[in-house]
């Protein structure tokens, strides 16, 4: 699976995401690619800091320019995400709930490494199920607005769901999702979300409240590997190693809790996956020891899974596709549908979808 | 010299201002456009690296043939939705436009024209309609250098303007008001029935393309407001007031928060700023522009 042009078997951009000291890249051509797959994996603005505040490798000025125009993207954006959770936590003081954040702005409010360059357009955050109404209700005075839905589309959310339709608020134009759980109710690992919630932590000096370490590192997991979506898989996946990284230097016994933790809430699976290719493509420092607890608890057809991932995992850009890399993708779709939903409820939902897009309307 | 088989084969590497734009397009429109509007600019090696990867090409299916379209892509990103085929070339300019006033952030950009004389910028703000593009075209048929007609690019750090020259894209009835005033002047095909009315790309003079590399100081700001029949005026136009339009002509001043802030500001103080209204006449606009750039020296 030699790439014609750079000779590597791996795509360029997966070499320079390993959290150590790289060389430069020799020729023009190849730093175009770099910036192209840098691009197309959204992972521009974190490159910029791995190359020029952690000084992993260096750049020529012709890439510096790129890097600086993301870092001010980057900036622009912290500073959104700021501003909107600060107003997000006083609703929530009003509510005397605490405000857990999750995923990017999670990362962005905790400063964790995971942070570093971390670009997203939604702030997710949970909110116990019984809360739900409530915060609702109240976050319309807030100005955030619930997505308008079909009849269909509403009770599809309210019954099977893991998150609700997404918010808007009206005058600033930003999206909020509110998650109830990590997976839907009908996924085969659902799992109850009071225990995530029972274990929050609060970040020290603020309003927010994450999840503990290993549920941060979970959530991350289940996310991209129940999941049916790749275009940011290998964000995702440099996020976790980031995660991953930091936390075990924090605590030794970091790898030992997380996997009692995935066992406890029955993500063993999807654990198993992050780890493995976090250490496969990311050289993440997992001991070995680890993997053979997971294994314990056997994820079947390994080497079907690694060809289906590794491909799926792979910036998406033309470069560092071969000629499974679309079927890869499309099975791990039909996958995430299959995880997500029995088939006696995932049929009948696909067909109205179908029939929908046939029709070429928006809604029955 | 450009070759259409490097077009065809994304083999093309044009220098256009700061940037390095790779092109691939098959569509002979865009050849026919693009080989002889941009001969004066610099080919570079088909190895060098470019900063934008820019295609033009037909959807796939029955739309290749049936009421044929175009798409536009950068990298392997779609942002537009298809055009009507003959709508080519001018897809190619918009697009263009759209990538480099998204992704330079070096640079404050501001929806303007701009020219220089002098070694003085003259800086023509406004919203289509404005005649900005009229006046622009007539100004660099007179002696004037171009620095771009849509793109005004400010360096944050030294405050200059960075020239991004490309065809200047005429809309309607300035098509041939400016033919007629230019006789010399080199056009592409007119592309009818666009979003904008009918659409003309006139090549810049060869020496705009030869200095491209120099860089000009910001030195007047004219708002241009055209108006059949108007009095002819010309005034002073507070600098507050004209921050705040500037910041909403703007692309990118969102985007740069504090550094917008900053950059937009050490820009207007360095400029005397004009509103002007006018009804069409050419050749008193230039002559009073002329006066203004060459007068801002000596305040």
């Amino acid at each position: 699976m030699r790439n014609k042009l750079t000779g590597r078997s791996v795509p360029l951009l997966v070499e320079y995401l390993v959290c150590k000291e790289n060389k430069a890249l020799l020729t023009e051509q190849e730093w175009e690619l770099f910036l192209l797959q840098a691009r197309a994996a959204g992972l521009i603005a974190r490159l910029s800091i791995f190359a020029r505040k952690k000084r992993y490798f260096s750049v020529p000025l012709y890439i510096s320019n790129h890097f600086d125009a993301a870092d001010v993207y980057f900036a622009t954006q912290k500073r959104i995400v700021q501003w909107e959770i600060k107003l997000l936590a006083e609703a929530f003081s009003h509510l005397q709930l605490p405000l857990i954040l999750l995923k990017g702005a999670a990362y962005a409010a905790s400063g964790t490494g995971a942070s570093d360059g971390r670009v997203f357009n939604d702030i997710d955050i949970l909110v116990s199920q019984n809360c739900l109404e409530k915060v609702k209700s109240t976050l319309v005075w807030y100005g955030w607005v619930p997505e308008k839905l079909d009849a269909y589309d509403q009770q599809y959310y309210n019954r099977w769901m893991h998150e609700l339709p997404p918010m808007h608020h009206i005058k600033r134009q930003t999206t909020l999702d509110i998650h109830h759980n990590i997976l839907p109710r009908t996924s085969k690992l659902f799992s109850d979300s009071e225990k995530l919630i029972a274990d929050i932590v609060r970040i020290p000096g603020t309003d927010f409240w994450t999840l503990k370490p290993e549920d941060m590192v979970l959530h991350s997991a289940c996310h991209l590997f129940l999941g049916g979506e790749f275009e940011n898989g290998l964000r995702d996946l440099s996020d976790m190693d980031l995660l991953l990284r930091q936390f075990s230097e924090e605590r030794l016994d970091f790898f030992q809790k997380l996997v009692e933790r995935g066992l406890e809430l029955g993500f063993q699976q999807p654990l198993f996956y992050s780890l493995r290719y976090t250490k496969i493509l990311l050289e993440c420092p997992i001991p070995d020891n680890i993997f053979h607890e997971l294994e314990q608890n056997k994820v079947n057809k390994l080497w079907m899974m690694d060809f289906l991932f590794l491909r799926a995992l792979k910036p998406d850009h033309p470069s560092c596709n071969d000629r499974w890399t679309g079927f890869a993708r499309w099975i791990l779709y039909i996958r995430s549908h299959w995880l997500k939903m029995p088939l006696y409820l995932l049929i009948p939902h696909l067909l109205r979808k179908s029939w929908i897009r046939l029709m070429g309307k928006e809604s029955l | 010299m450009i070759k259409q088989d490097a077009l065809i084969n994304g083999r093309l590497v044009l220098k256009v201002g700061p940037f390095n734009v790779r092109i691939k397009s098959a569509i002979p429109s865009v050849a026919e456009g693009i080989i002889p509007l941009y001969q004066d600019y610099p080919v570079l090696p088909s190895d060098s690296f470019a900063d934008y990867f820019v295609r033009i090409f037909q959807p796939p299916g029955l739309r290749r043939f049936w009421r044929k379209q175009v798409l536009f892509a950068f990298d392997q990103f779609q942002p537009f939705k298809p055009l009507p085929f003959a709508q080519a070339f001018p897809f190619f300019e918009w697009g263009l436009n759209w990538c480099i006033s998204g992704y330079s952030h070096k640079f404050l950009i501001i929806h303007a024209a701009v020219v220089e004389k002098y070694g003085r910028a003259l800086v023509l703000p406004g919203e289509p309609g404005s005649g900005k593009s009229t006046l622009c075209a007539a100004l660099v048929n007179s002696g004037w250098r171009l620095l771009s007609d849509e793109l005004t690019l400010i360096d944050r750090h030294t405050g200059m303007i960075v020239p991004v020259p490309r065809p200047v894209s005429l809309k309607n009835q300035s098509i041939d008001l400016i033919k007629q005033h230019f006789p010399d002047a080199q056009f592409s095909e007119t592309v009818h029935d666009t979003t904008k009315g009918s659409v003309a790309l006139m090549k810049p003079l060869t020496l705009s393309i030869k200095a491209m590399a120099e860089e000009a100081s910001p030195a007047v700001i004219i708002f241009p407001k055209f108006k059949k029949n108007a009095v002819f005026s010309l005034n002073k136009f507070a600098k507050a007031e004209a921050f705040m339009r500037l910041a909403d002509l703007s692309f990118n001043y969102p985007v740069l928060g504090p550094l917008g802030f900053d950059a937009l500001n050490g820009f207007v103080e360095k400029c005397t700023i004009y509103n002007f209204t006018y009804d069409g006449n050419l050749q008193q606009a230039m002559k009073y522009f002329d006066e203004l750039v060459a007068g801002a020296g000596e305040k």
